[in-house]
C-alpha cells in the first residue's frame, strides 16, 4: 500500500461555547444533546482519526447532520478544529500561518462543492482558470492549461458560456474541471454529485473514475449515498453524530457491518457489484474444475462467467493465476442476497 | 405659584443658560472657522481648480461635441438607441429654451458631486459590509445625514467656506452620499456564501476575494445605489444654489423671489429631464450587468 498522505488526529470539533472547557467536557464523556442543552454548544465531530493512504479514494458517509461536511472541511482549514491535528505529508494544517495556508489551499489540496459554487459572473474558461488566477500566473499559461481541462473534461463548445447556461452536470463538470486544473494533490469533494440525477450522478463517478486512473490523487469524497460510496470508494468510513462507526473496505462493510444502524444500510445494497469471490469462496479442495475466476472479480462477474461456462463450480484463482479455492453457483446465489453469508467473518 | 410649577409648565433650562450654550458652541466653531478656515479652503483648492475647469468645458465646447459625447456615453453604458434618441431629444429641447448654459453648469457639478459620493461612499460601504461594528456606527450617521434638513448642515458649512462652489459640492455630496453607501453594504452582504468559500478553498486572499468576487458580484446593487445618489443630487440643486451654485437652481429660486411661474417651470423640467436621462441610462447599466449574471440559458 502506498504511503499515507492525510492523517487526521482526535480531531474535535465544538461549535460555540469556549473550546478549553467545553473540549474538557467532551473528554469527560459528555453526551451530545447534554452539551447541546446545557452549554449550548453544538459538538459536531468527536475524536475523528482516519489515515488517507495516498492515490486512494477515501468515502466519509452519513446522513445530513453527521458532520461529514464539517469534516472535510476541517482538511483546507475552511473550519478552525476545536480540538486535535490534521497532517497532510507531514505538515500540520492547523499549525499552519496565513500565508502557508493559502499557498496550501491553492497548490495542494482543491475542493469541488455540493452546489457547484461557481461565479456567475465568469465565464466557464475564466471559472476553470480561477485557482491558476489566484495563484498569479500568466494569461498564456492559464489559457493553455485551461484549454486542456476543458477538452479532457468535456466542455467542447461551451468554453466562452457563463455557468447559468449549463445544466447542472455540466456546471459540476466545471467544478472539478476548476478543482483539477491547479494540479493539486488532494482532491476534496462535498457531496459533489449529490445534486444531480441518478444517470447524470453515475456519468460523473465514471468521469471522475476514467480520471483517477490516470491522475491518482488523493481523493476525500463525502456521500450520504451508500450505492455511490461502494462504487468509487477504494475505503469507507462511516460518520455517524460526529462519529467515525464503522470503517473499511467496501466489501467489509457490506458482509460485516458493525451494528444494526449500518446493517440497515447496506440490506438494499445490489452486493453482486461489492462483494469479490476471494470473500465467499471455499478453500481449495484438491482438484478444482471448471473455468478460472480471479479473486478479485466481482460477484456478478463471477457468475456471468460460470453461466456462459454452463459451468456448475469455478477455481478461483490469486492474482498468480494459482488456484486457491472454488466456488459454486449456489455460494454465489447465497452470497448475493443473504445478508450474512455463512463464510464471512461474523463480527462484532 | 400653580403657574410655573413642573406639572403645569414643562421644566425647562433657564433662558440665559440656553443662550449661554448655543453662544458658547457658536463661538467656539467661529473661532476654529477662523482660525482654521483658510488652512480648509486650501485643502479644498484642488477640488475648486477642478470644478471651474470642468464647468468651463462643457460651456466653452461647442454645444454639438457636448452632445455627441453625452450620446456617445449613453449608448456605451445603456447599449440601447432609445435611450440615445430620448436623450438627444431632451438635450436639443433645453437648448432650444435658451437653458443650455445653465445645464452644462449643473451637469457638471452634478457630475463631480456623484464621482465623489462614489470614491467616498463605496470604500465606506465595503468596511460597512466587513465589519458589523462599523455598520453600528455609520448606519445612524447616515440616518441624521438623511434626515437633517439640509439647510441646517449648510450653516456650518457656509460659516467655515463662505457660499460658493465648494460648499455647495460638500453640501450635495453629504446630502447625496447615503444611498450609494448603503446598497454597497448590502450589495456585499448579499453575495452567494458558497462562492465566497469556494474562494476561499482556493486560496484567495482578502483583496482577491474583495476585487474579483464581492465587488463585481455586488455591483448591480451599487449601480442601483449609484443611481439613487445622482438623482439626490439632482434634487440638491435648488437648495444648492442658495449658497451660490451656479446652474439650473438660480432661475428656479429667481422665479420664486419674483413670482415667474413659467421660467421656474421651465427650469424645473430641464432638471427633471437631466434626472430621467441619467436615471435611464444608469439603470440600464445596472440591468446589463445584472442580466449577464443571471442569464437563464438561451435556449
Amino acid at each position: 500500500m502506498s504511503e499515507q498522505k492525510i492523517d487526521i488526529r482526535g480531531l474535535c470539533k465544538v461549535f460555540g461555547g469556549a473550546a478549553k472547557t467545553v473540549m474538557q467536557l467532551v473528554r469527560e464523556g459528555i453526551g451530545k444533546q447534554e452539551l447541546l442543552d446545557d452549554h449550548n454548544c453544538v459538538l459536531a465531530l468527536r475524536d475523528i482519526n482516519l489515515r488517507i493512504p495516498a492515490e486512494r479514494i477515501q468515502v466519509v458517509m452519513g446522513l445530513s447532520g453527521s458532520g461529514k461536511s464539517t469534516l472535510i472541511r476541517h482538511i483546507n482549514r475552511l473550519i478552525e478544529p476545536t480540538a486535535g491535528d490534521i497532517i497532510v505529508d507531514g505538515q500540520s494544517v492547523p499549525g499552519m500561518d496565513a500565508s502557508a495556508l493559502r499557498d496550501f489551499r491553492r497548490n495542494t489540496a482543491s475542493m469541488v462543492f455540493q452546489g457547484f459554487a461557481l461565479m456567475p459572473h465568469r465565464t466557464v474558461r475564466e471559472n476553470i482558470g480561477y485557482g491558476l488566477k489566484i495563484r498569479g500566473l500568466a494569461r498564456d499559461e492559464i489559457d493553455t492549461r485551461v484549454s486542456r481541462w476543458i477538452e479532457r473534461i468535456g466542455l467542447d463548445g461551451f468554453a466562452d458560456r457563463f455557468p447559468t447556461e449549463l445544466s447542472g452536470g455540466m456546471q459540476q463538470r466545471v467544478g472539478l474541471g476548476r478543482a483539477l486544473a491547479t494540479d493539486p494533490d488532494i482532491l476534496l469533494m462535498d457531496e459533489a454529485f449529490s445534486a444531480l440525477d441518478p444517470v447524470i450522478r453515475v456519468e460523473m463517478q465514471d468521469i471522475l473514475l476514467a480520471l483517477q486512473t490516470e491522475l491518482k490523487k488523493t481523493i476525500m469524497f463525502i456521500t450520504h449515498d451508500l450505492d455511490e460510496a461502494l462504487r468509487i470508494g477504494d475505503d469507507i468510513a462511516i460518520l455517524r453524530d460526529g462519529e467515525i462507526v464503522q470503517q473499511g473496505a467496501p466489501q467489509d462493510i457490506v458482509l460485516a457491518p458493525s451494528d444494526d444502524y449500518i446493517a440497515e444500510f447496506v440490506k438494499d445494497i445490489n452486493r453482486g457489484r461489492v462483494i469479490q469471490v476471494g470473500r465467499v469462496m471455499r478453500p481449495v479442495s484438491d482438484g478444482a474444475t471448471g473455468p478460472e475466476i480471479p479473486h478479485d472479480s466481482l460477484l456478478e462477474a463471477a457468475a456471468i462467467t460460470l453461466a456462459e461456462a454452463t459451468a456448475d463450480t469455478g477455481t478461483v484463482t490469486d492474482a498468480d493465476g494459482r488456484p486457491v479455492g472454488t466456488i459454486s453457483r449456489g455460494d454465489l446465489m447465497a452470497a448475493m442476497v443473504m445478508a450474512t453469508p455463512e463464510s464471512a467473518p461474523a463480527k462484532v | 405659584m400653580a403657574d410655573n410649577a413642573w406639572w403645569v409648565t414643562f421644566p425647562q433650562m433657564e433662558r440665559e443658560t440656553l443662550v449661554g450654550f448655543r453662544k458658547a458652541l457658536d463661538g467656539t466653531y467661529r473661532n476654529f472657522s477662523r482660525s482654521y478656515g483658510d488652512a480648509i479652503e486650501a485643502f479644498f483648492e484642488p477640488l475648486l481648480f477642478f470644478l471651474v475647469w470642468f464647468e468651463r468645458l462643457l460651456i466653452n465646447a461647442p454645444w454639438w461635441v457636448v452632445l455627441l459625447a453625452v450620446c456617445a456615453l449613453a449608448y456605451l453604458v445603456s447599449r440601447s438607441w432609445k435611450i440615445v434618441v430620448g436623450t438627444t431629444m431632451a438635450f436639443l429641447l433645453i437648448g432650444f429654451f435658451g437653458m443650455w448654459k445653465d445645464t452644462m453648469s449643473t451637469m457638471s457639478i452634478i457630475t463631480v458631486c456623484t464621482l465623489i459620493a462614489i470614491t467616498l461612499g463605496v470604500p465606506i460601504g465595503i468596511a460597512m459590509a466587513r465589519s458589523d461594528k462599523v455598520r453600528t456606527i455609520v448606519t445612524p450617521i447616515l440616518d441624521v445625514m438623511q434626515t437633517m434638513p439640509a439647510f441646517v448642515y449648510l450653516i456650518p458649512v457656509v460659516m467655515l467656506l463662505g457660499i460658493g462652489k465648494v460648499p455647495g459640492v460638500i453640501a450635495v455630496v453629504i446630502y447625496a452620499i447615503p444611498p450609494v453607501i448603503r446598497l454597497t453594504n448590502l450589495g456585499i452582504r448579499l453575495v452567494d456564501k458558497d462562492v465566497l468559500e469556494a474562494a476561499d478553498a482556493f486560496g484567495a486572499s482578502g483583496w482577491q476575494r474583495l476585487t474579483g468576487v464581492q465587488i463585481p458580484l455586488a455591483l448591480p446593487t451599487i449601480m442601483a445605489g449609484i443611481n439613487q445618489t445622482i438623482m439626490m443630487a439632482l434634487a440638491m440643486v435648488v437648495i444648492a444654489s442658495m449658497i451660490g451654485v451656479q446652474g439650473l437652481g438660480q432661475p428656479v429660486l429667481r422665479s420664486i423671489t419674483n413670482q415667474y411661474f413659467t421660467l421656474g417651470l421651465l427650469n424645473g423640467l430641464a432638471i427633471v429631464a437631466l434626472a430621467i436621462v441619467f436615471d435611464r441610462v444608469s439603470q440600464a447599466y445596472g440591468r446589463r450587468m445584472q442580466l449577464q449574471y443571471e442569464r437563464i440559458g438561451n435556449v
